[in-house]
């Protein structure tokens, strides 16, 4: 499809868009740190490197306990929601559709509201770990009730869209009976990497890995299913078992990400969006540059949060549709129109 | 949006919401009324002495303009958890037929399912109430109990020590209790002088940070009621850098900058199991605090959440918590 070169290019800018994100992001926040002692303290993490930074033990301690879980857990995020966004995407030809699709918001929501509302929240990883549990059943449910609808992908989005109501309502309900975690429920339902640490990173890192793996893997698949499924059939492909491994994988991803993020909407559906317009519409292409892109998006949007304001904050889901809207829209006036 | 409805009983963040909601509410009632009457909490009773339970009918100036209760009042539904500490510390106890599911001090009221947050207007009047005191005026609350004669006071999260005095004078007045009111409110100023003088002045500029949730990390500035408190022993509140981050002085700060900030201090405002389970263990376990001064001198304090998030008589316990933790704290 595309020229080897084009695809090295894309892949070039992706990258170089990460790391200048990742470097960017490390170097500034309201600790005040100097961005060269900061520079070098971190590349005097790499092997063979020996710098002296000039860090104080309570200024390493905030670069690397504090900020840099933070910048890799948003990396994350954002590279789990791109890529869950994309796949969905895919697998319903659908381009407005985004990763809390299927009950997955709603689910995480209803989840993360039980977890505080009758666990107190308490523990680390109750809330984290009833979001991540919810965002899976809601999905589940939802697979489940459109498959028992009918055939076809627009069923399986109503079902979706109604499994997701009634999750809502259900929420609402079991808040209503404990106005007393109002605030810490609304604080979660905005979304925050504010509290990210390295425990979070690597309890969702294996889950992370397996769903990027089998998404990245079924971009042929789903670059065959745009055309229509009968010409995947005629290939010797499986249509639904295709759309079922995906659309697992997605939820997967989506729920690791929203387990310890919270719900931060719209970063699923700009960047798959935008790397169409940059890099055309093949999902062998989309799909890992919308990881790296909205790995790198998430870290920059997670900057401005925490430095725009500095010492205080702004919530990531302001800054995500403050920023990303018009960025979003640049793109698409600047980009020759491809279809999607 | 949902949460302009909601919760005074804890978070700051709804409750400033609130306060905002009610203040509107109150202008559309003035409007309606064209009453240029004032709407500050102060109560109009005059500072005679002797008032006694006989000098009914009396006129209150609540946050929702003047309300006049015409006998003592018999049959009081408080939907205010502050409001019902107010209640019982004035002596109107007896009189108290239903609190709000909210409400759990003191232990002998009568806990009802009422909700303070979206008031039920029938369900309030099934306990045929003779005066309805509340927080907010939530969902047409005061026009609609005003419609079947009975008299609500509003009284809302206060911004000011003297506003927290004020509203329990008004309770006093308007439930026939003025002098014990008066009594009350002296003790707590005594109280409070008592443990503030106590302190001194050795810890006068010794650095606090007060957590009001973890995630994400929201504190309140020495603008807010809770600030005004601690600054009443001479204390520096880390979050007044970031008063730019919200003006109604509950910002959300970067932990990075809590960190490096150095507080001497951290007062838990989320510290009970049900508020968020950040108990000073968990605090000090937290990765890159362990540098903290307040952590390494073990000066990290789980306060009463539910006192530390009222506005009512049981104050004078909030400060005297502070006071202890003070002395332990080396001098500045």
């Amino acid at each position: 499809m595309s020229a080897p070169r084009r695809v090295l290019r894309a892949y070039g800018t992706a990258a170089a868009f990460l790391a200048a994100a990742v470097l960017l992001s490390a170097m500034v926040g309201a600790a005040d740190l100097n961005p060269w002692a900061t520079a070098s303290a971190l590349l005097d993490k790499l092997p063979f490197v020996d710098l002296h930074s000039g860090l104080s033990p309570l200024d390493q301690a905030v670069l690397f306990q504090i900020r840099m879980p933070r910048i890799v857990l948003g990396a994350l995020v954002g590279g789990l929601l791109s890529l869950a966004g994309a796949g969905y995407q895919g697998v319903f030809r659908n381009p407005l559709v985004d990763s809390g699709l299927l009950g997955a918001s709603a689910g995480a929501g209803l989840g993360a509201t039980i977890a505080i509302v009758y666990l107190g929240g308490s523990g680390p990883a109750t809330v984290p770990a009833a979001a991540f549990v919810g965002s899976l059943v809601g999905v589940a449910v939802a697979y489940l009730a459109g498959a028992a609808a009918g055939t076809g992908t627009a069923t399986l989005l109503l079902a979706g869209l109604a499994v997701g109501m009634f999750l809502t309502a259900i929420q609402t309900l079991v808040l209503q009976r404990s106005a007393q975690d109002i605030q810490q429920v609304y604080s979660w339902l905005l979304g925050s990497l504010a509290t990210g640490d390295w425990h979070q990173v690597v309890e969702i890192l294996p889950y992370a890995a397996v769903s990027t793996l089998a998404i990245l893997l079924h971009g042929r698949h789903l670059d065959v299913l745009s055309v229509g499924d009968e010409e995947a059939r005629t290939l010797g492909m499986r249509p639904a078992r295709i759309r079922l491994v995906v659309v697992a994988a997605c939820a997967l991803a989506a729920a690791s990400a929203v387990a310890v993020s919270g719900l931060i909407g719209f970063v699923g559906i700009i960047v798959p969006h935008a790397v169409r317009r940059l890099a055309g519409t093949s999902y062998r292409l989309v799909l890992p540059l919308s990881l790296l892109f909205g790995a790198g998006f998430l870290v920059l949007a997670d900057t401005l949060a925490r430095t725009v304001l500095a010492p205080g904050e702004l919530p990531i889901g302001v800054v995500t549709a403050v920023i990303g809207s018009p960025v979003f829209i640049w793109i698409l006036r600047t980009t020759r129109a491809v279809r999607t | 949006m949902r949460a302009r409805q909601r919760n005074n009983r804890r978070g700051p963040l709804v409750r400033s919401l609130t306060a905002a909601t009610t203040a509107l509410a109150v202008a559309a009632v003035l409007a309606g009324c064209s009453s240029g009457g004032s709407t500050t909490a102060t109560s109009s009773s005059s500072p005679s002495a002797a008032a006694t339970a006989a000098s009914f009918p009396v006129t209150v100036a609540a946050s929702n303009g003047k309300v006049t209760v015409k006998s003592a009042p018999k049959r009081i539904v408080s939907l205010s958890p502050t409001a019902t500490e107010d209640l019982y510390a004035v002596g109107a106890g007896r009189q108290v037929v239903a609190v709000d599911s909210d409400s759990n001090y003191p232990s002998n009221a009568p806990v009802t399912k009422l909700s303070g947050l979206t008031p039920n207007v029938e369900a309030i009047i099934k306990y045929s109430p003779d005066l309805v005191v509340a927080s907010a005026d939530s969902g047409g609350l005061v026009a609609q109990l005003t419609k079947v004669g009975v008299p609500v006071l509003i009284e809302p999260a206060v911004t000011k020590l003297d506003d927290a005095y004020d509203q329990i004078q008004q309770i006093g007045t308007a439930t026939g209790h003025r002098a014990q009111a008066r009594q009350t409110v002296t003790s707590m100023k005594s109280a409070i002088a008592a443990d503030v003088a106590k302190a001194g002045t050795a810890h006068k500029g010794l650095s606090y940070y007060w957590e009001v949730s973890a995630n994400p990390y929201y504190s309140v500035t020495s603008q807010t009621f809770i600030g005004q408190i601690v600054s009443l022993f001479g204390l520096k509140n880390i979050a007044d850098a970031a008063d730019k981050a919200s003006d109604g002085g509950y910002p959300q700060l970067s932990q990075e900058y809590i960190v490096t900030a150095k507080p001497q201090l951290i007062l838990l405002s989320d510290n009970s199991a049900a508020d968020g389970g950040q108990s000073p263990a968990v605090v000090a376990k937290r990765p890159g605090w362990s540098g903290v001064p307040a952590v390494k001198n073990s000066q990290i304090v789980g306060l009463d959440d539910d006192i530390a998030s009222r506005w009512g008589p049981r104050l004078p316990q909030l400060v005297a918590q502070i006071a202890q933790a003070l002395e332990k704290a080396p001098a500045q």
